[in-house]
C-alpha cells in the first residue's frame, strides 16, 4: 500500500510509518527461518496500515492466522510468532495454542511472542502460571503506538481508554500516550509548548516531561517541526461525541463504521459497477471494502462537509468528469490524443471514485431520509437547544417500548443529561427502570453546534486561553501550560511577528479518550481558514463515535444457561 | 609505570602478588583498638571497640558499631544499647550478625537497620556464650557458639535457624586449645583440640578422636584454619610447627617449622594454595611445598579470606594477596616469557609505537595466534588496574585482526565483565570483586546498598531479563522510596507500579499488603483491575475493606449471571440487594429485588406452562405471554411490576401482531383510548404485511396525521382526498412526491386539486 497520503501535510507523517515498519521487520528478523504470524484480531487493522502482506512475505512470513482458542491451523514453518495486546484473557488462548501445538508434535517449532505496544509483567506472570513461558525463545515488545491514518491524523486505536481512565482508574493507556509522544518527539523534535486541560492531560504531560528528563542529553538533535502540543481530556467535552455526526465522513462512520480508515459496505449495491479491480474470484456476498483517506481526491474534498453539501458536490464532479471525457472529440493531432490518453488512468480512477461515493451517498440518504433518523435528530437538536431537557422525553420512551437498539437510547439519554447538566434522580430512575424492564441486547458538523473541544483549540491559537479563564474553570480537571527547553541551536528561526510571510504554527492536538470525525472535520476547517494561525495535526487514543464510545462503557451480561432445567433447553431447540 | 611484575613473589613454582586495591577512606581508625569483621566477596566491614583493650574514658558510654565499605567509606553506625557483644560477623547476604553473651543473635542490614533476631537456645542463654564461629555452610551462612560449659550449639543457616547441639567432648573442663567448623558433604562438623587430642564432633551426638597427623611430638594445637572451600586445613602447634593438609586429615602436604612457638594473631588461607600466619609486624605465607614468603607489616592488619586469595586490611590501605594465574597473567608478563600471549602483547606495544617489529612478533606466533589472543583476554580479567586491562585487551583485539574465524564471544564477554567489575570496584561503591569472584556478584548487592541507578544500568548492560533485573530493582527502589513518600508510585511508570504491587504482595502478609496499597491509589486501582479479571473473591474482600458497597453490589450482580444454578443466582442477587441497601442506593436495591421476584415468577410460569421464560426481560415475558394468548397472566405481571401504560400498549400491539391475533388487536384498540395514538397499530399491521387490518385503524387517526397514514398503507387516492378536505397544499405535494409513473391519472388529479386550492385563496 502506498503511503503518499501521509506525506502531504505540514509534517511528514510517513516517517512515523517508516519507523514503525522498520521496527516490525527488526522484530521479525529476530526469528530465523520461515514464520507463521498469529494475530490478535484487534491488531490486524492497525498493522494493515503499517505493513502489507508482501513485505511480511519478503521476511519469510508464510502463514498468518488469527488468534483463536483451541488448536491453530497446521503450518510447516520454523517459527510461530504471536503478536498480541497485553491482555490477560489473550494469554490463556496463546497458552492453549502452544500446548495443543506441542501435543501434535511434528516438526520442532520455535515460539515467540511480541506484545503490542508494551510488555506487561502481569501477562508474563500469567504465561508462567500457564506453564508456557519457558517455551518462548523470544518474549519481547513491538512498540506500535500512534498509527498514521492520514497526513494530519494519528491514532493509537486503543478501545478502552476512556473506560480505563475514568471508570477503572487504570492509567495504562495514558502511559502509552506519553510514550507515543516521546516517539513523536524523537522523530519530529521536542515540542516547545505543551498545553492541556483535564486530569489525564496533566498526567500525560507529567509522564512525558519526566521521560524527557530521563533521556537526559541523549535525545535526537532535531529542529522542532511541531510548535505546540494541546492535550485534551475527553471529559472536558462529553457532549460532542453523543449527537449524530452530520459530516459525510461522520455519517459513514455512524452508519457503516470506519475501522482503521476502511469501511465495509453491503456488496449488493456495488454489484453493477464492473470496473472494480476486485477480479473474478471476489464473492458478491463479501462486503465491499473501501479505503478512505486523502489519497482519494474526491474523498478529501467531500469528507468534512455537511452531508447536505454532498449531493451538489457529486453532481458538479460528475459534470466535470464527463466534460473531460468529452475532450477526446476535440483531440485532433496525435500529440493531443497522446496527451489525452496519458490523462486517462487518472480520469478512470476519478470516475470509479465518483461512482463509489455516489452509491455511498445514496445509501446514506436512505437512512437520513427515514422517519426514525429525522425524529431522533429533531430530539437531539431540541436537547442541544435546551428544550425540555428536564423531563422524561416521550420519544425516548417510545424508543424503549419499540425495542430500539440500546445504544441509540442511551445516546439520547446521555445527550439529555449532559445538556441539562445532570438529570433529576426521578427522571433518571424512570429511564433506568424502563430500560431494565425492557433491555435489548444488542450538528455545521452538528448543524449549528460547534464542538467545545475544537473551540478550546481555536482559543488557544487566538487570543490564548488566558482570555477564557472563567470558562476553563467550569470545565473539569486542571489547566496547564508548560515550556520544554530546547537547545538554542535547534530553535526555529522565526521571522519577526507581523511579517506576512510567516507560516502558521503546527499544533498537535491530542485527544485522550477518543475523538470523532466531526471534531477532526472542525479542526481541519480551522486550519483551512485564511487567517488561521495554526495548522493542526490530530492524535488520539481512538477514533470514536457516540455508538462505539458508549459500547466501550458497557458490560455485556449474558446469563449462563441452567443445565438442570431440561425443559428449557428442549423447547428452545424447537423454536 | 612500574613493571607489572614488580609486586610478584615466587612461591615454589608459582607467583603470588600483593596489590593495593584501596587506600582506606576512613580517618583516625586504629584497627588495633577494634574488633574487625569483614564480609567475604568484597563486602562491608564492621568495627566495634575491642573491650579487652579498652582505653579508660570518662563515664560509661555505649559501644558503637561502625559499618564501612571495603574502601573505608562509612555507611552507617549503630549505637549499641543491647547486651554484651561477643562476636561480630556477616552472612552471605550481607547481613550483620551480632552475637550476644546471652546467645541471642541480632541481625542488621548494612544501613544499621534492625532486621530480626534469633536465639541459640535456652542453654546458651543460661550458661552464657564465650566463643563463636561464623562459617559457610551448604545452606548459606552458619553459626556456632560455645558456652561457658564448653558445649557447642550450631545453626546451619542463619536465615532459618534450627539449633543443633554438638556432641560433648569427654572430660573437657577447660577451654579447648582451638576449634573450627568444617562444612563438607552437606554436613557441618566441629574439629576441636584438647591439648594435643583432636576430636571431630557432629550433631548426631557422635564424636571421634582423630589420629595425630603431626609427625613430631606436640603438646597442643593452638590454632587452626579451614580454607574458604572447606577442603584444606592448617594446624599450628605450640612448638611453632605449621601442618598443612586436607580437612579430613587424610592427607598431609607439609610440615613447616616457623621457629616461632607464639600463637599467631590470625591464621588464614590465601585461596587454596597457601596459608598465611600473622604475628606482630610480620605476615608469613607458606605453600604446600614448604616454600614461604615473608611480608613485613608496620601496623595492625586484619586478614579476610576469599575464594581466590586473601584481603589484608590495615589502617591505611586495603590489599589483595593472591596467586598470579599461571595460564594467563603468568605467561604474558613473566620476565623473558616466550609464550604466544607475551609475544602478542609485545607486538601490540610495538604496533602502537609505530614500530615494524610488531610484524616480526606476529610472524613468530602466527600459528598460535588463537592461543595468544585467549591468553591476553584471560590476563586482562585478572588485572585490577584498568590501564593494564586496557593494554591487554588492545593486544587481544590486535591479534584478532589476524584471525579470520575467531569467535568474538569471549572477548565481548570479558569486556562486559570488566566494565561491570570496574564500576563496582569504584571507590564510591567499594566492592572489590576479583574475576574469579565475579559469578558471586548480583545486582542485588547494589540494591542492598541503595545504589539503584548503577544496579539498573548494570542489569541493562548485561541484558538481564527485565522481570529479574530492572523491574525488580525499581520495585525495591519504589518500596524504599515509599517509606519516604507514597506519591512516587502515583506518577511512576506503570510497569514499575505493577512490579511494586506484585513485590509487595509477595513480601507482605495479605492484611499488611491490603493496608499498604490503600495508601497508594494508583497501585490499588491496578490491583483492583487485576482482581476483577483474576480473583473475584479477593475483589469482594477489597470492596468490603473499603466499605464500597455500591461496587460490591455491582460485582455481585455481574457474578450472578455466571451462576449456573438458580438458587446460587438468587443468592447472589439477594446479596447484591443487601449491599445496595447498605450503599443507600434504594433504586438499585428495588430493581434487584424486582429481578429476584421476576426470576421466581418465571420459574413458576415454566412449571405451569411448560415453556421457557427464564432470563427473559419483564417486557419480553409479558410480550410472550400475550403472543401465546395468556392475557390474564400478562395483565397480572403488568400490575405487579407497574409497567407504564404507554409501554404496555406498545408491547401489547406488537405482541398481538406478532401472534397474528388480529381480532384481539381490534378488540384492544376499541377497549379504550390509546395513549400512544393509532399510528402504531397501522405500523405493526404493515410490519406483518397486513394492509387490510391496517386499513381499519386509519379512521381513528387524528386529522393532521391522516394523510401520512393513508400514504403508509399505500392508499394514495384517499390520501389526496383527505389532503384536499383539509385544504393542505403541503400534504398534496407530499402525496404528489410519492406518485410514480403508474399513478399518472392521480398525479393529474392532484395538480387539479392544487390549482383549485390556490384559486380559492
Amino acid at each position: 500500500m502506498a503511503a503518499s497520503h501521509l506525506s502531504g501535510g505540514r509534517v511528514n507523517l510517513a516517517i512515523l510509518r517508516e519507523a514503525a515498519r522498520k521496527e516490525l521487520l527488526e522484530c521479525l528478523d529476530k526469528c530465523d527461518g520461515t514464520k507463521a504470524v498469529v494475530w490478535d484480531e484487534q491488531l490486524t487493522g492497525p498493522f494493515g496500515l503499517i505493513a502489507e502482506y508482501s513485505l511480511l512475505k519478503e521476511h519469510e512470513v508464510d502463514k498468518m492466522f488469527q488468534l483463536r482458542p483451541g488448536r491453530m491451523p497446521a503450518a510447516n514453518v520454523n517459527n510461530i510468532i504471536f503478536l498480541c495486546r497485553p491482555k490477560l484473557a489473550l494469554m490463556e488462548i496463546v497458552a492453549q495454542n502452544i500446548l495443543k501445538e506441542e501435543e501434535t508434535g511434528g516438526s520442532r517449532k520455535e515460539f515467540h511472542i511480541f506484545f503490542v505496544p508494551r510488555k506487561s509483567l502481569l501477562c508474563e506472570q500469567k504465561l508462567k502460571e500457564l506453564g508456557v513461558y519457558g517455551t518462548f525463545s523470544n518474549v519481547d515488545e513491538y512498540t506500535l503506538d500512534l498509527i498514521p491514518f492520514d497526513s494530519d491524523l494519528l491514532s493509537m486505536e486503543i478501545d478502552s481508554t476512556f473506560r480505563d481512565c475514568y471508570l477503572e482508574d487504570d492509567m495504562t493507556s495514558m502511559y502509552y500516550a506519553a510514550k507515543s509522544l516521546m516517539s513523536v518527539q524523537a522523530l519530529y523534535g521536542i515540542i516547545p509548548t505543551v498545553c492541556g486541560k483535564g486530569d489525564c492531560a496533566r498526567h500525560v504531560a507529567d509522564m512525558m516531561l519526566r521521560m524527557r528528563r530521563e533521556l537526559a542529553g541523549t535525545e535526537p538533535q532535531i529542529t522542532p517541526q511541531i510548535d505546540c502540543l494541546l492535550l485534551l481530556d475527553r471529559t472536558v467535552d462529553l457532549m460532542t461525541p453523543l449527537p449524530t455526526q452530520l459530516t459525510y465522513e461522520g455519517l459513514i462512520d455512524e452508519i457503516f463504521g470506519i475501522n482503521n480508515t476502511s469501511v465495509k459496505l453491503p456488496p449488493e449495491k456495488f454489484a453493477s459497477s464492473k470496473q472494480q479491480t476486485g477480479g473474478p474470484q471476489e464473492m458478491p456476498t463479501e462486503p465491499k471494502k473501501l479505503v478512505l483517506n486523502s489519497a482519494e481526491e474526491l474523498y478529501a474534498e467531500a469528507r468534512d462537509r455537511n452531508f447536505h453539501a454532498i449531493g451538489p458536490l457529486l453532481s458538479r464532479k460528475a459534470k466535470l468528469i464527463s466534460a473531460q471525457f468529452e475532450e477526446r472529440h476535440g483531440a485532433k493531432t496525435v500529440g493531443e490524443i497522446k496527451q489525452f490518453v496519458s490523462r486517462l488512468p487518472h480520469m478512470q480512477a476519478a470516475k470509479i471514485s465518483l461512482a463509489n461515493h455516489t452509491t455511498i451517498a445514496e445509501m446514506i440518504k436512505e437512512v437520513t431520509d427515514s422517519d426514525h433518523f429525522m425524529e431522533s435528530l429533531t430530539v437531539q437538536q431540541e436537547f442541544l437547544n435546551g428544550i425540555d431537557t428536564d423531563k422524561v422525553n416521550p420519544y425516548i420512551e417510545d424508543c424503549i417500548a419499540r425495542k430500539e437498539p440500546i445504544i441509540k437510547i442511551l445516546r439520547l439519554v446521555c445527550i439529555q443529561s449532559v445538556a441539562n447538566n445532570g438529570m433529576k434522580q426521578k427522571t433518571l430512575d424512570y429511564y433506568k427502570r424502563e430500560i431494565l424492564q425492557n433491555p435489548n441486547d444488542i450538528s455545521y458538523v452538528f448543524s449549528g453546534y460547534a464542538p467545545l473541544s475544537v473551540r478550546l483549540a481555536q482559543f488557544l491559537a487566538r487570543p490564548g486561553w488566558r482570555s477564557i479563564e472563567e470558562v476553563l474553570r467550569i470545565l473539569p480537571g486542571p489547566t496547564f501550560e508548560e515550556a520544554q527547553r530546547i537547545p538554542v541551536g535547534l530553535r526555529k528561526k522565526r521571522t519577526s511577528v507581523g511579517g506576512g510571510s510567516e507560516s502558521p504554527k503546527v499544533t498537535l492536538v491530542y485527544f485522550l479518550g477518543g475523538v470523532t470525525y466531526a471534531e477532526i472535520a472542525a479542526l481541519r476547517f480551522l486550519s483551512q481558514q485564511e487567517d488561521s494561525l495554526s495548522d493542526y495535526i490530530i492524535a488520539t487514543t481512538k477514533i470514536i463515535n457516540g455508538h462505539t464510545w458508549l459500547e466501550g462503557l458497557m458490560d455485556t451480561l449474558c446469563p449462563a444457561p441452567f443445565p438442570d432445567s431440561s425443559s428449557t433447553s428442549k423447547s428452545k431447540g424447537r423454536r | 609505570m612500574a613493571h607489572v611484575t614488580g609486586d610478584w613473589n615466587p612461591l615454589g613454582q608459582v607467583f603470588y602478588r600483593k596489590q593495593e586495591i584501596y587506600s582506606m577512606g576512613w580517618r583516625d581508625i586504629d584497627l588495633d583498638k577494634f574488633v574487625v569483621a569483614a564480609a567475604p566477596y568484597g563486602g562491608p566491614i564492621a568495627l566495634i571497640r575491642d573491650e579487652t583493650k579498652l582505653v579508660r574514658v570518662q563515664g560509661s558510654i555505649r559501644p558503637v558499631i561502625y559499618i564501612y565499605t571495603s574502601s573505608g567509606r562509612e555507611i552507617s553506625s549503630i549505637r549499641w544499647n543491647s547486651g554484651h557483644v561477643i562476636h561480630l560477623g556477616w552472612s552471605c547476604s550481607e547481613e550483620l550478625l551480632c552475637v550476644q553473651e546471652d546467645g541471642s543473635v541480632l541481625v542488621y542490614d548494612i544501613f544499621g537497620q534492625f532486621k530480626r533476631t534469633f536465639s541459640m537456645g535456652t542453654e546458651a542463654k543460661e550458661m552464657k556464650v564465650r566463643d563463636c564461629r561464623i562459617f559457610n555452610s551448604h545452606q548459606g551462612t552458619g553459626l556456632a557458639v560455645m558456652t561457658s560449659s564448653y558445649r557447642i550449639f550450631m545453626v546451619n543457616n542463619v536465615d532459618e535457624p534450627r539449633i543443633r547441639r554438638m556432641a560433648d567432648v569427654p572430660g573437657l573442663d577447660a577451654p579447648p586449645s582451638s576449634w573450627v567448623v568444617i562444612s563438607q558433604d552437606r554436613q557441618s562438623r566441629v574439629l576441636l583440640a584438647r591439648e594435643n587430642d583432636l576430636y571431630l564432633l557432629d550433631h548426631g551426638g557422635q564424636y571421634s578422636r582423630q589420629l595425630a597427623p603431626v609427625s613430631q611430638q606436640v603438646e597442643a594445637y593452638t590454632e587452626m584454619a579451614v580454607s574458604f572451600n572447606n577442603k584444606y586445613l592448617a594446624l599450628f602447634t605450640n612448638t611453632g610447627l605449621l601442618w598443612i593438609g586436607s580437612s579430613d586429615l587424610e592427607r598431609a602436604y607439609c610440615e613447616f617449622d616457623t621457629k616461632c612457638p607464639q600463637r599467631p594473631k590470625q591464621l588464614a588461607w590465601c585461596g587454596t594454595g597457601a596459608i598465611v600466619g600473622y604475628w606482630e609486624n610480620i605476615l608469613l605465607m607458606v605453600g604446600p611445598g614448604k616454600d614461604y614468603v615473608k611480608y613485613n607489616v608496620d601496623s595492625t592488619v586484619h586478614l579476610v579470606p576469599e575464594l581466590d586469595g586473601l584481603r589484608i586490611l590495615s589502617n591505611y590501605s586495603h590489599e589483595f594477596l593472591h596467586k598470579v594465574p599461571s595460564e594467563c597473567c603468568g605467561v604474558v608478563f613473566k620476565m623473558g616469557s616466550i609464550e604466544p600471549g607475551a609475544m602478542l602483547y609485545e607486538a601490540s606495544r610495538e604496533f602502537q609505537n609505530g614500530s615494524p617489529k610488531a610484524d616480526e612478533y606476529i610472524r613468530m606466533i602466527q600459528d598460535r595466534l588463537q592461543v595468544a589472543v585467549d591468553q591476553c583476554i584471560q590476563a586482562a580479567g585478572c588485572e585490577h588496574e584498568p590501564t593494564t586491562q586496557r593494554m591487554l585487551l588492545r593486544a587481544a583485539s590486535f591479534g584478532k585482526c589476524f584471525l579470520s574465524d575467531m569467535n568474538p564471544e569471549p572477548f565481548v564477554r570479558m569486556c562486559r565483565m570488566l566494565r561491570v567489575l570496574n564500576s563496582v570496584r569504584d571507590f564510591t561503591i567499594g566492592i572489590p570483586l576479583s574475576c574469579a569472584q565475579h559469578p558471586f556478584f548480583m545486582p542485588h548487592r547494589l540494591v542492598l546498598r541503595r545504589q539503584y541507578p548503577l544496579a539498573i544500568r548494570i542489569c541493562q548492560y548485561l541484558k538481564m531479563p527485565d522481570a529479574e533485573g530492572v523491574s525488580r530493582i525499581l520495585a525495591h527502589w519504589a518500596c524504599y522510596k515509599n517509606l519516604v513518600k507514597s506519591k512516587t508510585v502515583s506518577s511512576a511508570p506503570l510497569p514499575t507500579v505493577y512490579t511494586v504491587v506484585m513485590h509487595l504482595k509477595e513480601k507482605l502478609t495479605l492484611g499488611d499488603f491490603l493496608m499498604t496499597i490503600r495508601n497508594l491509589p494508583t497501585a490499588q486501582s491496578l490491583y483492583l483491575q487485576y482482581c476483577k479479571e483474576q480473583n473475584r473473591e479477593m475483589l469482594q474482600d477489597l470492596y468490603y475493606q473499603e466499605d464500597n458497597f455500591q461496587e460490591s453490589a455491582n460485582c455481585r450482580v455481574m457474578d450472578s449471571y455466571n451462576e449456573t444454578r438458580m438458587d446460587e443466582r438468587l443468592r447472589a442477587l439477594q446479596q447484591a440487594q443487601e449491599a445496595y441497601t447498605k450503599a443507600r442506593n434504594e433504586f438499585a436495591a428495588k430493581v434487584t429485588e424486582e429481578q429476584v421476584r421476576l426470576l421466581k415468577y418465571q420459574m413458576r410460569l415454566e412449571e405451569e406452562l411448560k415453556r421457557p421464560y427464564l432470563d427473559l426481560s419483564l417486557h419480553d415475558t409479558i410480550s410472550q405471554l400475550t403472543t401465546e394468548g395468556n392475557h390474564k397472566l400478562a395483565e397480572q405481571l403488568r400490575k405487579e411490576f407497574k409497567v407504564p401504560d404507554k409501554r404496555f400498549w406498545w408491547l401489547k400491539i406488537q405482541a398481538l401482531a406478532e401472534g397474528s391475533d388480529w381480532a384481539e388487536l381490534d378488540r384492544f384498540a376499541k377497549s379504550k383510548k390509546s395513549p400512544i395514538g393509532y399510528e402504531p397499530f397501522i405500523d405493526v399491521c404493515l410490519k406483518h404485511q397486513n394492509r387490510y387490518e391496517a386499513n381499519k385503524y386509519v379512521g381513528r387517526i387524528a386529522d393532521p396525521a391522516k394523510v401520512k397514514a393513508y400514504i403508509k398503507i399505500g392508499n394514495l387516492e384517499q390520501a389526496a382526498e383527505t389532503a384536499m378536505q383539509q385544504r393542505s397544499e403541503e400534504d398534496l405535494n407530499l402525496v404528489l412526491s410519492k406518485c410514480t409513473s403508474s399513478h399518472r391519472v392521480l398525479a393529474e388529479k392532484i395538480s387539479t386539486m392544487k390549482a383549485q386550492l390556490s384559486s380559492k385563496k
